[in-house]
């Protein structure tokens, strides 16, 4: 990293920041300016454009991915500030030749309608599994001390609010999730 | 968005260290931050990076309470076991907040000096918003104030706290450790952390210049069932009309403990000491909840569209007392 790091220094306009992302497994060299949200380092400089901007404010959930493993809003993220992290994205989770579970149980159940914010519901989907697998506890969770927590559809609508739908593609999307998490996908 | 210098900090005294200049403020999550300065409300010139610095454990301490690195994430903190079933008024605090992808980014250090959502401090200074430009008047006090604080506000500023987990944590009387300039390290009660704007809406919390959050401490967990009750305008991913924090035990159906806080309805996180005094010694009956509820409202002002937050607030807390206390009957003691 070679970012200006003196706390005193004015700030450049021109601040930029050589660093290195690994992105669906591979290790992506960039030179950023400062400000470059993790999203639009995706979009605007690697063209990985699966990930999609919505409201760029935490709200909607169309930019969510996995970082490390876990899902986040990549818009509300510098890039600069995971440098060395493993992201994956709906490009890094499959194709239209070899599609992830979740991408089939979609297709299968309808899960969408303009498809805007299918990825993110996907990658969010893929973190909120692991999530439930891990025995985390929920708003509708009834007792959190239990180590465990069985998805229903009303866990899976809690989990997934962070995706907003405006297609209201609801009951399919719970429809596609539930499939995967019960084992019966497509 | 303004440009900034940036550097990640490799120890908390280096952190503290870089944020002696002007301009300067930690990052942690961004959840809040980066949203802000997007808005240009925040307008840092150099960002120092905390996030990785080693202060993500949650650890037990020896007078058996939990202490939690600033640096552990939401969802760390509401999926462990310890907190789960000890503490389980923070666990659920925490889910009812947010999303699943913010939780896994927002620290607990940044929960707690989250900025509030009033809609005038957000996208409606230009009509005037003490937070933002001291002196600039509250658009909120004459404008549309349904969300707003209707306890410990002031001519100045109706804006409310947007925590959930800081409203449990309150009523755990925990304690926060700050790092200041020089390797001063204090821990400040969460009662003492937060500010009632008063004349001076943007000063919200007691932090130095400097000062860094570096962890925060959990009393050994007080006798009774605990509960987070959260009301708001949709299930889920919305900030609190009002939500109660309750900590109730009885014995013999008399009420021996109990803690009471609000999250929604002030300017901070809001112990309700009144409605504490009210309740212990008391049969664990409705018509006591209910003079509880009359006392932790006594001081209660409606700014107008927030009027109906007065009934609301005593309504859930008569609802979340009588689950507290239901739980804390069935199992005395063991969480």
């Amino acid at each position: 990293m070679s970012a200006s790091a003196h706390p005193d220094a004015p700030a450049a306009d021109t601040a930029t920041v050589d660093l290195v992302l690994i992105v669906n497994g591979r290790p992506q060299q960039l030179t950023l300016d400062l400000r470059t949200s993790l999203l639009d380092a995706l979009r605007e400089h690697l063209h990985l454009t699966g990930t999609k901007k919505g409201c760029d404010h935490g709200q909607c959930g169309a930019c969510t991915l996995l970082v490390n493993g876990r899902r986040i809003n990549s818009c509300l993220t510098l890039a600069v500030m995971h440098e060395g992290d493993e992201i994956v994205t709906i490009e890094g989770l499959g194709s239209p030749e070899a599609m992830h579970p979740l991408q089939a149980a979609f297709i299968a159940r309808d899960g969408f309608q303009c498809g805007y914010c299918t990825p993110g519901q996907i990658c969010s989907a893929v973190g909120m599994l692991a999530e439930a697998k891990d025995g985390a506890p929920s708003h509708v969770t009834a007792d959190v001390a239990l180590p465990t927590v069985t998805l229903t559809d009303e866990e899976i609508r809690e989990r997934m609010s962070g995706n907003i739908c405006r297609c209201s593609a609801y009951p399919n999307i719970v429809a596609a999730i539930r499939d995967i998490a019960k084992g019966r996908g497509p | 968005m303004r440009a900034f210098t940036y550097e990640r900090a490799t120890d908390p005294a280096a952190a503290v260290a870089a944020a002696a200049g002007a301009g300067a403020k930690f990052i942690s999550g961004g959840t809040n931050l980066l949203d802000l300065m997007k808005l240009d409300i925040e307008q840092p010139t150099h960002l120092i990076d905390i996030s990785r610095l080693p202060l993500r454990d949650i650890e037990a301490v020896p007078d058996g309470g939990l202490r939690i690195g600033a640096q552990a994430k939401n969802s760390d903190v509401s999926a462990d076991i310890r907190v789960r079933t000890l503490y389980p008024v923070l666990s659920q605090a925490l889910v009812a907040g947010a999303s699943g992808q913010l939780r896994n980014k927002a620290s607990i250090g940044g929960n707690l000096v989250q900025r509030t959502r009033c809609p005038y401090f957000y996208y409606g200074a230009a009509a005037g918003c003490n937070k933002r430009n001291p002196g600039s008047g509250c658009a909120a006090m004459g404008g549309v104030n349904r969300v707003h604080a209707i306890l410990g506000a002031s001519d100045a500023c109706i804006a409310t706290h947007p925590s959930d987990m800081a409203v449990a944590l309150v009523a755990l009387d925990a304690r926060i450790n700050l790092l200041g300039p020089n390797d001063v390290t204090r821990c400040v009660a969460i009662s003492d952390f937060y500010q009632l704007p008063g004349d001076t809406p943007h000063i919200e919390t007691v932090l130095r210049p400097g000062e860094m959050i570096t962890g925060v401490v959990l009393p050994s967990p007080p006798p009774g069932g605990q509960v987070y009750r959260k009301v708001r305008d949709r299930a889920s991913y919305a900030f609190a009309l009002v939500s109660v924090a309750a900590i109730v035990a009885t014995e013999r159906g008399v009420i021996s403990h109990a803690r009471v806080a609000f999250g929604g309805v002030a300017p901070k996180p809001w112990r309700a000491a009144e409605a504490e005094a009210a309740l212990v010694g008391r049969p664990a009956t409705m018509a006591t909840y209910r003079s509880a509820a009359s006392a932790a409202l006594s001081q209660a002002v409606g700014r107008g569209h927030n009027n109906f937050k007065i009934e609301l607030a005593k309504r859930t807390l008569c609802r979340t007392l009588a689950h507290g206390a239901e739980l804390g009957l069935r199992r005395p003691n063991d969480r």
